[in-house]
């Protein structure tokens, strides 16, 4: 609890600035769409459609589309001005949060700028008045409390979602929720919530009184309003400013705790170093390669196999080593990543089964489970089924399972305890195995390729001798059961470690 | 002030097959007090909307001091014009004293002289000056009337268009804001065009009184005269219902001896 409030303040100030930015920006937007579909009903009907079917797509996929989209256009500004922008973070969170915001405000400025009496609308023109001025002296003031309205319900919403800017990796109070969800640590995801919850309250009911004394033609309420949100907003924001050190290193991570652990560690020591560092956590596989070959992140900890089948689209396994030194070669060669080196432990997608079902059924390797499929359910985590390692064993084995099942890790660990699927894919170095007593079934056919944990650096950070000299103690010191130790504090259901006290006893014990 | 004749020559205007005005040419010479007059659809209003450009008419042109007023903006046009409104029209979210004070801010006047401006329009149209910080709801209809006039003369206008002013009042209100008017109209020396259906109440207060039907002139003269010289039965009808009225209403009230 006491880490959660430690968090806060950061968390807190990314989330307001977002969501804050993406509501002035909605309304930016909305009012003159709204002004002209209001005047032209041959624009209504297309403006209102097209918002509303923005709404429809889910947030977290609107989010998500916008990473791509920004790398292509960053590409091309850089392939035009030799200036690239970053296409993580606050961009991408920032685009899909004004979209977001926009349909409330539009439909409901829309509709109290149509209902302004049309005597009053006259009586402007005869007054003398043109049609900017009837617009901002007599329509909009006339329709302020409707527009209001539409202003309450896009705060709410914005404000909602932008908890989901996480995985992009911009930090919010969405990451509360995600690490929560991911290392079972409900009093974070309920912590995340609440605070994301409180903030809508606060912003709605300050709008509300905007709202109101917009409805009653009472400026005190407004102003009280109005100033209670840019007060609340810059003492929000009062973090990043005493935070806004000069540029240090960003780390990356992905979304499972092995990765918030790594990341940890990594960060740790830069910031013993006397560098200020930042974390994006929570990223996709594919997004985290890509921002670090962009230069978004400066290093992160990626897994041979990975790396080599979904950014090389290799399907061969020439041996772990062989794969260490290849990427190291052609990472540097495409994209000028440098690949530090392994750090001493793979954590290799495994198959596995509870022991006493394995030895009630006779399997071992993935030859007996082959031969056993379609009497068996699959429980694997979001990516597995449709990355290319899984088509690689497909492949070499020919699988037809029962069902397969897909979870967020966690639950897929507990999917498998309590029987509702067969067997899982796994994580070598996940301290569930040996604490839950699974066994892992062996590879005859070598379909798997190694996964090796390496620490990648981004090219730019290439000639940085300090960050090298900091990573370089790292390199071949962490055993998988070191590693799987440190994953077991940080999964297990009771006297849970935080990332960052795991990372701490897992670098005590390297020494 | 300006030289505030104005001519109306050949306007027309059409809605699809309707013709609203057939050519109507009429010439208004500064200080006349006109009621246009005339039963609904007989294009009065639409005439005298096209004095303050709120409807563009289709052909013909329309000259104030000898300038055609579809040369500058519309804006330019109406700030130099008075039009109070048969919905009156007052602006609900500002008080009384800014619906008064709309044009001559709109005009960029300096704030001293638009108080001052407010406190002699409100006593102009005999409302106490306390009222300047009320909300048009809370007023009663002959008073919102009343600041509808006061707002069309902020500005010090040359000309002022009325379009049914008092149609919707009670007949108490009606006959005393009428008079009113009709002074203010004396003293400021102004050139008012009001539209009536009501030829008792164009009689009573206007120099001339133009009938239209079907969107043309069918009668023009002083009242006076149009009483002496019409021969159309219909205008004939129209000027002499007041008088029916009167007789009608003396014989059931037992006075008339």
């Amino acid at each position: 609890m006491s880490e959660a409030f430690a968090l806060l303040p950061d968390y807190l100030a990314w989330h307001v600035l977002l969501s804050a930015s993406a509501l002035t920006l909605g309304i930016a937007i909305s009012l003159p769409l709204a002004v002209a579909a209001s005047r032209h009903p041959r624009l209504r009907w297309p403006l209102l459609a097209g918002a509303g079917l923005i709404q429809t797509i889910p947030s977290l996929a609107l989010l998500a589309l916008f990473f791509p989209l920004l790398l292509l256009l960053s590409r091309l500004t850089e392939s035009l001005t030799g200036h690239g922008f970053s296409a993580l973070g606050f961009l991408p969170s920032l685009l899909a949060l004004t979209l977001y915001a926009v349909l409330p405000v539009l439909r409901t400025a829309t509709t109290g700028l149509m209902g302004v009496d049309p005597a009053v609308r006259e009586a402007a023109d005869g007054v003398g008045m043109t049609p900017r001025q009837k617009l901002w002296r007599v329509e909009l003031p006339l329709a302020l409390p409707v527009i209001m309205a539409g202003v309450r319900t896009a705060a709410v919403w914005t404000i909602g979602a932008a908890t989901l800017s996480t995985p992009v990796g911009q930090t919010s109070l969405g990451n509360y929720i995600f690490a929560g969800l991911q290392t079972e640590n409900w009093i974070f995801v309920l912590f995340g919530c609440a605070a994301s919850a409180t903030l809508a309250i606060c912003a709605d009911q300050l709008l509300g009184l905007m709202e109101a004394g917009a409805a009653r033609r009472d400026r005190r309420r407004v102003i009280a309003g109005g100033a209670g949100l840019l007060i609340g907003v810059a003492i929000a924001l009062l973090p990043l400013v005493s935070f806004g050190k000069p540029a240090g290193y960003t780390v990356g991570a992905k979304n499972f705790s092995e990765q918030y652990i790594l990341a940890e560690l990594v960060a740790g020591r830069l910031e013993r170093g006397g560098a200020h560092v930042v974390r994006k956590e929570d990223l996709g596989s594919a997004v985290a390669y890509r921002a670090l070959a962009a230069g978004e992140i400066d290093v992160y900890v990626d897994y041979s196999g990975t790396v080599w089948t979904s950014i090389l689209g290799r399907t061969d396994n020439p041996g772990r080593e062989a794969v260490v030194d290849a990427l190291t070669k052609e990472l540097r060669a495409r994209d000028g990543v440098v690949v530090l080196g392994s750090l001493g432990f793979e954590n290799a997608y495994a198959f596995a089964m509870r022991r006493e079902r394995a030895a009630e059924l006779g399997v071992t390797s993935l030859a007996d489970l082959a031969r056993l499929a379609p009497r068996l359910k699959l429980g694997s985590d979001i990516e597995f089924l449709s990355r290319p390692e899984w088509k690689g064993v497909d492949a070499a084995y020919g699988f037809s399972f029962k069902r397969e099942i897909r979870y967020q890790p966690t639950f897929m660990y507990r999917a498998l305890a309590s029987g509702d699927v067969d067997v899982i894919s796994a994580f070598s170095s996940d301290g569930r195995i040996a604490a839950d007593d699974l066994v892992v079934l062996t590879d005859p056919k070598g379909a798997l390729p190694p996964y090796d944990a390496v620490v990648l650096v981004s090219g730019k950070r290439a000639g940085d001798r300090k960050l090298m000299a900091a990573l370089e103690p790292l390199i071949g010191k962490v055993s998988v059961e070191a590693m799987r130790a440190a994953n077991y504090s940080v999964d297990r259901d009771g006297d849970k470690a935080t990332p960052a006290e795991a990372a701490r006893a897992l670098e005590a014990a390297l020494n | 002030m300006a030289v505030t004749d104005i001519e109306i020559a050949g306007v027309e205007k059409r809605y699809g097959e309707h013709v609203a005005l057939a050519r109507v040419s009429l010439t208004i010479p500064a200080g006349q007090f006109v009621a246009l007059v005339g039963a609904s659809g007989s294009g009065k209003t639409t005439l005298l909307k096209t004095l303050n450009r709120l409807i563009t008419p289709d052909a013909g042109a329309i000259r104030i001091g000898g300038e055609d007023i579809g040369a500058g903006p519309p804006h330019r046009l109406r700030r130099k014009i008075g039009y109070v409104f048969q919905e009156v029209g007052l602006f609900p979210h500002l008080t009384v004293g800014e619906n008064i004070a709309v044009t001559p801010r709109l005009l960029d006047w300096p704030p001293a002289r638009i108080t001052a401006r407010v406190e002699a329009l409100l006593a102009l149209v005999a409302l106490p000056v306390a009222m300047a910080s009320r909300a048009p709801s809370e007023l009663s209809g002959g008073q919102r009337q009343r600041v509808g006039v006061a707002r069309a003369l902020a500005a010090e206008p040359g000309i002022l268009l009325m379009d049914e002013p008092f149609g919707a009042l009670d007949p108490l209100t009606r006959d005393a804001l009428g008079t009113d008017v009709r002074a203010l109209h004396d003293r400021l020396g102004l050139t008012t065009v009001m539209v009536t259906h009501d030829m008792a109440e164009a009689v009573l207060l206007a120099d001339r009184i133009v009938v239209l039907r079907d969107g043309a002139v069918v009668a023009d003269g002083a009242p006076e005269d149009l009483a002496r010289s019409v021969a159309d039965p219909g205008v004939r009808d129209l000027l002499d219902a007041p008088r029916r009225q009167a007789l009608r209403l003396a014989a059931r009230l037992g006075g008339g001896q």
